[in-house]
């Protein structure tokens, strides 16, 4: 019989070796952007230990998350990888790192996780200085439970919280980043994929505290109560987007109308709370 | 001491340092290499000594921004493979019982101390009470069996943070002294050992191969085996109910067999985790039962009350939690009566009580807090129960 012309079958996904590929089917929503947003930082991750002048093992990558629909991704990832408790992915991280100082890493987390009860942690982390990877997925709401507002959710959105409108105002997280003390401050949007592993390769790379904001889209929670479908959400972030590097911080909240700040705002050296633990208490 | 002195870990000699110093120099001799901490009265000195201490020995010392944080570092530190600690008074305590839950489920080891002052809330932070006895025990939501220690002087205090540490090593979970600002406060001598001659223990690390090993999978002993991060092993821990691969799953029965698993480890084990000092019990009518500061109070009651040709006896109780169910159970058996004495409104004597069920009649001489219970208080109740 004569061979049947047909396109090789791809058997193994290119990330398969990083991935719990025992856990999958994930929990994420259709629509949902975490899933491209763990991509990247799984390429990057990739990409970071094949460079050999960084001299980084696989086997020292850690990611630690909170709780929440990004805070799954530590429950995917086939590196040692810690599930904590809401708000506390990023003194977990600290521990871990100041306990060993070979281990490269990661938070990935959710805005309601990382910035409404785990806010106090975020900015005294950064302002010590610690050696980690934040990546915040930002999709403006409480995903998980529903749809609630959160601290990043925009003024006048609507959530199953605040049905007329939010009467709050949102952080301007890399803003409150930079306030911080962070050495390495992005935005990017989960369209953004290559711009995204880039920057994540740079901050995994990048000595202290280094923060990146992703937007991403939740068409099931936030989208239908917005008047936002999945496509018009992409569309936006393609539409209203402007990528400008160095952007002064004070502007960079986030408004449709007047479009959404992208790039690396913030890129800076200085010594990280082991180094200066070293040199004050331990002579080195 | 002088500075060389102090580079060493264990430091052997006869010290006059109060119980909060005598702690930190048994968490160091027990090799403790980190500490996150945040201040508060009266556990603050613990964590002030430990920030001189740990640099020098190779450890690290943080001040976290709040207690939530500190016992989360600390069980961060502890998946780095590092024996970890946190020092703490009550309302420290009330921010720290998420993480306890954590630290439970996750089967992380390391040591909390809480130097008790008065409460609710503030209380009165600079004034000892035993009054978070109960939280130790039930504080964190949900289910779990736990081991809390309590120590009555500095000496004790030292040996009491090795033994801490090396329940929590052996049975992977966190540990709990709870002493209080009367015994962290109170300076006395405190003789440190050897190096050589103290008993350390570790926990076990898996051996073969990485891509067979289950995380939670019970190990010789019924205690799972505990790489740390950066081992290779790729491990996967979770706050969810988990399997013992460690994998969430969402179904009841892997809610009873983690249960099972978390709370068997100690109730399994009782004979080599339980440890009380019996005084006078062989022929005692009336029994004291007490523990940290308050057992000294029970002392000089006791040789008053024998000099008077009462015999009475003492129990006191070093482990709280678990608490020794059978053995006050069996002495209620055969004596007249016995006698709670802590300072607060009843936390143990209700164990005792329950213990004690219809076969002896069970008294508290408690106190609301802020100072030591006289022994004259105690000898008031002997009186009145005879």
């Amino acid at each position: 019989m004569a061979s049947v012309n047909r396109p090789n079958k791809q058997q193994n996904h290119p990330l398969d070796d990083l991935i719990r590929t025992d856990r999958i089917p994930h929990i994420w929503c259709p629509g949902c952007g975490i899933g491209t947003i763990f991509v990247s930082c799984l390429t990057a991750i990739k990409e970071c230990v094949a460079k050999e002048e960084n001299e980084l093992d696989l086997d020292n990558f850690v990611m630690v998350s909170g709780i929440g629909c990004s805070g799954r991704a530590a429950g995917y990832v086939k590196l040692d990888s810690f599930h904590t408790t809401h708000g506390r992915a990023i003194p977990f991280a600290t521990g871990l790192k100041l306990a060993n100082n070979d281990l490269n890493v990661i938070v990935f987390s959710g805005d309601g996780d990382l910035f409404a009860i785990g806010g106090n942690h975020f900015i005294h982390a950064a302002r010590r200085n610690i050696d980690i990877t934040v990546i915040c997925v930002n999709n403006l709401n409480y995903g998980m439970t529903g749809g609630q507002v959160a601290a990043t959710t925009p003024h006048n959105a609507k959530t199953t919280t605040t049905l007329a409108g939010n009467p709050e105002s949102p952080f301007s997280l890399p803003l409150l980043a930079y306030a911080s003390g962070a050495t390495y401050v992005a935005r990017w949007t989960m369209l953004h994929t290559r711009d995204l592993t880039v920057s994540i390769n740079e901050a995994l790379s990048k000595k202290g505290f280094s923060f990146i904001e992703v937007l991403s889209p939740c068409p099931i929670n936030y989208g239908r109560r917005n008047k936002e479908k999945p496509l018009e959400t992409l569309k936006l972030y393609q539409e209203k987007s402007i990528i400008k590097n160095g952007a002064n911080p004070f502007e960079l909240d986030i408004d449709m109308e007047k479009g959404i700040v992208l790039g690396k705002f913030v890129d800076i050296d200085k010594p990280t709370h082991s180094e200066e633990y070293d040199k004050l208490y331990r002579n080195q | 001491m002088n500075n060389k002195k102090t580079e060493s870990r264990v430091l052997t000699g006869e010290h006059f340092i109060t119980g909060d110093v005598a702690c930190a120099e048994g968490a160091l001799a027990a090799g403790c290499n980190f500490f996150g901490g945040y201040p508060i009265t009266p556990a603050t000195e613990i964590a002030e000594q430990m920030a001189v201490r740990l640099p020098k020995v190779g450890g690290t010392f943080v001040q976290m921004e709040d207690e939530i944080a500190a016992l989360t570092s600390v069980l961060g530190a502890s998946w780095a493979g590092v024996k970890s600690m946190t020092a703490t008074s009550g309302p420290g305590f009330s921010l720290m019982m998420e993480a306890i839950g954590l630290g439970l489920c996750t089967e992380t080891p390391c040591v909390i101390v809480n130097v008790q002052r008065t409460g609710p809330s503030t209380g009165l932070p600079t004034q000892g009470a035993q009054s978070d006895m109960m939280q130790a025990r039930w504080g964190s939501h949900g289910d779990y069996e736990i081991i809390v220690l309590s120590p009555s002087s500095p000496q004790e205090i030292f040996y009491q943070t090795i033994t801490a540490f090396n329940l929590s090593e052996t049975f992977r979970l966190p540990v709990i002294i709870m002493t209080d600002e009367i015994v962290g406060h109170m300076s006395e001598k405190v003789v440190i050992p050897r190096a050589e001659t103290i008993e350390i223990v570790n926990r076990l690390k898996p051996k073969g191969r990485k891509d067979r090993f289950k995380l939670f999978e019970p190990g010789p002993n019924g205690i799972a085996l505990m790489p740390a991060a950066g081992d290779g092993y790729k491990i996967h821990v979770t706050g969810l109910t988990h399997d013992e691969k460690g994998y969430p799953v969402m179904t009841v029965e892997a809610q009873a067999e983690m249960m099972a698993r978390l709370t068997g480890k100690i109730k399994n084990n009782i004979d080599q985790i339980i440890q009380t000092e019996e005084f006078l019990l062989d022929d005692a009518e009336i029994v004291f039962i007490s523990y940290g500061v308050s057992s000294r109070t029970c002392l000089a009651a006791l040789e008053v009350a024998r000099s008077k040709g009462i015999r009475a006896g003492f129990l006191r109780l070093i482990t709280i939690w678990p608490f020794p169910d059978d053995q006050i159970s069996a002495l209620a058996e055969r004596v007249k009566a016995l006698i709670t004495v802590e300072i607060n409104l009843g936390q143990i004597h209700r164990e005792v009580k329950r213990c004690a069920g219809s076969k002896a009649p069970a008294y508290l001489v408690g106190h609301p807090g802020g100072t030591v219970i006289s022994p004259e208080r105690v000898l008031e109740m002997v009186e009145e129960v005879l």
